[in-house]
């Protein structure tokens, strides 16, 4: 194994006395003081994560918007400046390459990747637009990602900018600057709460984020950003995405514009499998009988296996065992779960499990 | 992190306490720490006979799912079943409350000293 890399957070989550493992090659926190105390206190108050470890893609160049527009299965010419998109990355044949976050800006896209599929997002946005006329830059290394989530979470950064954020509607952003350190604020997030990313200058991060801290926001680590995310019904890649599933066949069809022109990589394969029907399908579960499914463990139906969990959990804020899981697409809304030989009953239930109260 | 004087230990982070054919299992302070909030625990029948190095049930944390061995073959003579309500007693309490099976047994079992369960844990971080 290689050495691990190092987010500019490093030194502040060994000063709070996180437990660092290894995620994508970087010493991230999984959890801090628990990951249940850091789960309850996004959703009840903020919380305050480093996902510095994603990495970050710039378009530049005339052909920029081509280059997008081919590359991800949203229209991004519907986007406007200040406007973020949540889209998949296809292959030809539909399987994903990623889910992403596309930012339109004034002069270029960002796109924001997972950590765990940087370098291979890169050879595949290049290696697919050699033809045109953008410029591709890595610029994963050259920004800081924190995530202030929670109900309380524009209260707090309010505090720390003259950026109007109550004028920030989801799936906005704008430039501006936090302490005095220039930022991007996108109201977006990963857990199903109101809140932020905030993209920084690597020099400029630990003064963000302690000042946060001193204001009372918990730290959360992977850990608690892992059962938020379920909470909402969020798919993680590698879990609930890969190369083997579709978008559609993974719940997303909303980040998919399947009358976009021009066309995107793996459109066609798309239509023909929404005209034809999905060959699995996403299913949100509860657990019925005792235990807690987990990813890999078999769904089945009598003596039939049907599907496979892709992510289960106990979840803190509903107290009861939750999950996801791929099954054949005619199976019905009772099955079991295949727990250590032993079939526990689950029923099938519409996501999110979680879905807060707006104000 | 704290390993009583008055216990035995398992390399696989579980303690025994033995008195007059019986022994008592529950998991150390170190493995509670490193799992991390439990959720979730998996008891054995009452009246079901287990060998030794054998799995008994399991521990589950948010992230994490956890066997539990036993040193000591024997036949389960009581379960802590007010941990399936409240797992979290393993955190809490992991020597007192929070302890899992009792088994009754004839078996000499192999057992770390306090001492040598220490270097273990030591040996691990």
């Amino acid at each position: 194994m290689g050495e691990l890399e190092h987010t500019p957070l490093y030194e502040e989550h060994k000063a709070l006395g996180a437990r660092l493992v290894d995620f994508a090659g970087y010493e991230m926190p999984v959890q801090y003081e628990g990951i249940k105390a850091e789960h309850d206190a996004v959703r009840n108050h903020a919380g305050l994560f480093d996902v510095s470890h994603m990495g970050e893609a710039v378009f530049r160049g005339p052909d920029a918007e081509a280059a997008v527009q081919r590359l991800v299965t949203r229209d991004v010419g519907r986007l406007d400046v200040g406007q973020a998109g949540y889209c998949a990355v296809c292959y030809e044949d539909g399987g994903t390459v990623d889910d992403v976050i596309v930012y339109r800006r004034e002069d270029d896209f960002l796109i924001v990747v997972n950590a765990s599929n940087r370098e291979k997002d890169l050879d595949h946005f290049r290696n697919n637009t050699e033809d045109l006329d953008v410029e591709i830059a890595d610029e994963s290394d050259d920004w800081a990602l924190l995530a202030l989530q929670g109900p309380e979470a524009e209260k707090l950064l309010q505090d720390l900018t003259d950026t109007d954020l109550s004028a920030l509607k989801p799936f906005r952003f704008a430039e501006g600057e936090l302490e005095g350190v220039a930022a991007i604020i996108s109201r977006t997030g990963y857990t199903g709460e109101d809140g932020f990313e905030i993209y920084l200058s690597p020099e400029g991060a630990p003064r963000v984020w302690r000042r946060l801290i001193d204001l009372g926001v918990s730290p959360a680590g992977l850990g608690a950003r892992d059962t938020l995310r379920l909470e909402a019904g969020m798919c993680l890649y590698g879990n609930e995405l890969d190369a083997e599933t579709t978008p559609l066949e993974a719940g997303i069809g909303f980040a998919v514009h399947l009358d976009k022109e021009p066309h995107f990589i793996g459109q066609r394969a798309l239509l023909i499998e929404d005209t034809q029907g999905l060959r699995k399908k996403l299913v949100g579960f509860e657990m019925e009988g005792r235990g807690i499914a987990r990813h890999g463990y078999h769904v089945t139906s009598g003596a039939e296996v049907v599907g496979e969990v892709t992510s289960g959990t106990k979840s803190p804020t509903l107290d009861q065992a939750i999950g996801l899981a791929f099954v054949d697409p005619g199976v019905d809304d009772w099955f079991e779960i295949l727990i250590r030989s032993n079939p526990v009953p689950a029923k099938a239930v519409p996501l999110p499990f979680y879905k807060r109260e707006r104000g | 992190m704290s390993i009583p004087d008055d216990l035995q230990y398992t390399k696989s982070h579980e303690w025994v306490r033995a008195e007059d054919g019986t022994v008592t299992i529950g998991i150390t302070d170190h493995a509670q720490e490193e799992l991390g909030d439990v959720v979730f625990v998996e008891l054995p029948d009452v009246g079901v006979t287990i060998g030794t190095g054998d799995s008994f049930g399991t521990v589950e944390s948010v992230k994490a799912v956890s066997d539990l061995y036993t040193p000591v073959g024997g036949e389960v003579v009581e379960v802590n079943s007010s941990l399936e309500d409240a797992p979290e007693k393993i955190n809490d309490d992991p020597y007192g409350e929070g302890w899992i099976v009792k088994l009754s047994t004839s078996e000499e079992a192999d057992l770390l000293s306090p001492e040598e369960y220490e270097k273990v844990v030591e040996e691990e971080s």
